[in-house]
């Protein structure tokens, strides 16, 4: 898979030009205009600190340059559904929709979403690379304009883990080393696959013992061992919650939350990279818009998506930026002042063991394993 | 009820060994915290026992014991807990020196008859403070906890070390500035009160005129009428919002493209009819309710001074059942107020209402500037509902009556 390369290569620059300040140049000036374009639009995300950083880095330039009135909506939790009923009932309220890139997968293979051409409705890199290039592997089809880096991870409380904190996602397996509740995500997906790894899977063999019946069984047995130590969460903002209230002394979430809980809030807590799994954020457009909509959202997100809007993104929240050409654009945090670098997931110290989630396998398996994840916890 | 003034219990034999035993619950709770339960326990019978022995034979003056048990708790709490321990241990020593001159003073025995014996009065004052205590602690604690919290100077719903400590460091107004600056918040705000007064108007009309319409007993049908009025009530609030969001949308369609009606408009009137339809069948019921005792010849007396239908209705028969208007127009704005399922299907984000950004925050964000909200909206509600009770004791002096 070229994406892990993409992502190297991406880190890799943003390292070597560090915390250049060529940031917060080039303005707006290079905006097109917009013809016969609505003046109001619904932008959806998932709330919280992110949707914080989308309306400082986008929202805010954008509304200040065109004077489009834009409302904030914090549904993409149930983005699928709510774009389906819309679709139904023929009444599409959103223009421009952030989702994850298996998300994307779906409402694009259902022609819910409209498809963007990368050469002419996304700007090209400043030094002239078309957007496609640039995205690379990252962009997951055509309608899907990747965003984002995330990763899902671990943090554990600095002060509940000894004078041995964990240095391997299968310390979270370790429940005599490391007494106490731990935080998981209450879905299959990332679970399953380090349980695997943890019983002794080689990394590049886990999507092919996951397929059959015994490596599924396997998976449950391994977590069998830490069902009783186990919080399942399902929004990221539970973890950090959990972890500064002393419930879990370690748990699993999105990096940002852990960034914001640990650099913003001063809680004791730190990350624990080891097989952080990697995911991609971006925008869609639903299907179904009107014409002076449509135009609205394909120039909403050609602007918000060239190089330097990306990186300026990461100055609020610690998520890399999808463009190659945005990396050595990635600075300081705008109020804390500290190197946003060495806090992106895709920093080389904190990427030298990752798990690379598949989600065209997923995709497949999903329904199945759902089900079974489902079962094994009412168990 | 007699007062019994002169009865004096024993000390030695009732007092002492009362307070002993108040103060060894207490105890023992205090040390299963900090190092054995009965150790705690033992400790807390004996200064207990000692506490009521001491006031109960040198000092006579109330005011005086209570003071010097607070004192001396309170520094044994901020020995053992900081400045927390001091202030609730000094609260519960001014609560036990009460309790000592409550004891020997006789005022225990102060409501029940001079007859009762001694089970009947422990059973009255275990009743009174103990039963009720406790319910009234399970219904007010679960609102009082978050008050603090609101005040938390971390974005975690935790009390904090600081906060424990009252160090004024651990305490910030920052979630209540958030509240009244963010946008998502202000908007919110704005949207609920545009959405609920305008659904309670239409609720309470058009309920009324269902109740006083349906009360007429020539109405064919009534019964049927009235099941399919109140249905919405019954419905699972899931499927009603599914329906109308269907419903809504066609119809929404319908006068966004055709019409010509602004986006805007269209979706506030959507949330407000769905809400006025959600909060009739409150005033359909209460207004029934009063119209069960309201006189018929009245209308018949009025019509017959030569007043048609519509003063009969403004001077005759509103005010008479003015409080089951009042009551269903109340129920219909808390509705409205608190309605979180259906404008999350037929709302569009520019109808965002208090609930809704509750929710969501809640989901996506575990802030405490839901907490500040919710103080807020619990002090508004403390507030309106004095000053109604203050205007409803107005009223009655003003024609003459005692107030209830």
């Amino acid at each position: 898979m070229n994406f892990k390369s993409l992502l190297m290569s991406t880190a890799a620059a943003s390292v070597m030009l560090g915390a250049s300040s060529i940031a917060a140049t080039s303005g707006s000036h290079e905006m097109a205009p917009c013809d016969n374009c609505a003046n109001e639009m619904t932008i959806v995300s998932w709330g919280g600190a992110y949707s914080a950083s989308q309306k400082a880095a986008y929202d805010d330039p954008y509304a200040a340059a065109t004077g489009v009135k834009i409302i904030n909506d914090e549904s993409s939790a149930e983005a699928v559904a709510k774009i389906r009923a819309m679709n139904e009932a023929g009444n599409v309220t959103w223009d421009v929709v952030d989702v994850v890139a298996a998300d994307a997968l779906r409402l694009c293979d259902e022609g819910l979403a409209e498809e963007i051409d990368g050469a002419t409705e996304l700007a090209a890199a400043p030094d002239g690379t078309s957007a496609d290039d640039d995205f690379g592997a990252l962009r997951v089809n055509e309608c899907f304009v990747p965003q984002i880096v995330y990763s899902t991870t671990f943090g554990y409380r600095t002060d509940k883990v000894g004078d041995t904190p964990p240095t391997t996602v299968c310390d979270v397996f370790d429940t005599t080393k490391y007494p106490g509740k731990r935080a998981l995500q209450k879905r299959p997906i990332d679970n399953m696959e380090w349980a695997l790894y943890c019983d002794g899977v080689a990394k590049d063999k886990i999507y092919e013992v996951l397929g059959t019946d015994e490596g599924v069984a396997q998976a449950f047995a391994k977590l069998d061992t830490i069902k009783g130590d186990v919080v399942w969460w399902s929004a990221g903002a539970e973890t950090p919650q959990l972890l500064a209230d002393g419930e879990v002394v370690m748990g699993s979430t999105f990096n940002g939350r852990l960034f914001s809980a640990i650099v913003e809030q001063k809680q004791p807590i730190a990350m624990l990279w080891d097989m952080q799994s990697f995911d991609l954020d971006g925008w869609i457009i639903p299907k179904g818009l009107s014409p002076e909509r449509l135009a609205r959202a394909k120039h909403y997100v050609k602007f918000a998506t060239d190089t330097q809007r990306l990186a300026d993104q990461s100055k609020y929240i610690s998520y890399g930026p999808a463009r190659k050409s945005s990396a050595p654009l990635v600075g300081k945090h705008e109020t804390l002042g500290i190197d946003m670098g060495p806090h992106m997931p895709t920093d080389p110290a904190n990427s030298s063991n990752v798990h690379l989630y598949d989600y065209g396998w997923w995709a497949d398996n999903r329904d199945d394993l759902d089900a079974k994840f489902q079962a094994w916890l009412a168990k | 009820m007699a007062v019994v003034t002169n009865f004096r219990p024993p000390l030695i034999n009732f007092v002492v060994p009362m307070v002993a035993l108040l103060v060894a619950i207490v105890g023992f709770f205090v040390g299963l915290t900090h190092l054995n339960g009965i150790i705690g326990l033992l400790i807390g019978a004996a200064i207990g026992g000692a506490v009521a022995y001491i006031i109960g034979n040198y000092i006579p003056v109330k005011w005086q014991g209570v003071l010097a048990t607070a004192i001396a708790f309170g520094i044994g709490g901020y020995m053992l807990a900081g400045t927390i321990g001091l202030f609730t241990a000094g609260l519960f020593g001014a609560f036990v020196g009460h309790t000592v001159y409550w004891l020997s003073s006789g005022q225990y025995r102060r409501n029940v008859p001079i007859y009762s014996t001694s089970g009947q009065v422990l059973w009255h004052n275990t009743f009174r403070l103990g039963v009720c205590g406790f319910i009234f602690f399970f219904l007010i604690a679960p609102i009082i906890i978050i008050i603090p919290l609101s005040f938390n100077a971390q974005d975690f719903f935790t009390f904090t070390k600081e906060m424990l400590a009252l160090d004024p460091k651990g305490y910030s107004l920052k979630h209540y500035a958030d509240f009244l600056t963010n946008s998502s918040w202000t908007e919110a705000v704005k949207n609920s009160f545009i959405i609920a007064p305008i659904a309670t108007l239409l609720a309470t009309t058009f309920g009324t005129l269902a109740a006083i319409g349906l009360s007429q007993s020539h109405v064919p049908f009534r019964r049927s009428i009235m099941a399919m009025l109140i249905s919405p009530m019954i419905v699972p609030l899931i499927v009603s919002a599914t329906g109308m969001y269907f419903f809504y949308s066609d119809v929404g369609k319908f006068f966004t493209d055709t019409v010509g009606l602004s986006l805007g408009f269209v979706g506030y009137a959507k949330v407000i009819l769905a809400h006025a339809a959600l909060g009739t069948p409150f005033v359909i019921i209460t207004v029934t309710a009063t119209l069960v005792g309201f006189d018929k010849s009245l209308t018949r007396a009025a019509a017959n001074m030569g007043a048609n239908p519509v003063t009969t209705f403004f001077r005759i028969q509103m005010p008479l059942i003015i409080p089951g208007v009042v009551s269903g127009a109340l129920f219909a704005f808390i509705t409205s107020f608190d309605e979180v399922v259906v404008v999350l299907f037929l709302g569009s984000a520019a109808q965002k209402t208090l609930p809704w950004q509750m929710f969501t925050g809640l989901r996506e964000q575990i802030s405490p500037t839901i907490l500040a909200a919710a103080t807020l909206m619990v002090a508004i509600s403390i507030v309106l509902l004095t000053v109604l009770e203050m205007l409803r004791r107005r009223s009655e002096r003003l024609r003459g009556l005692t107030p209830a």
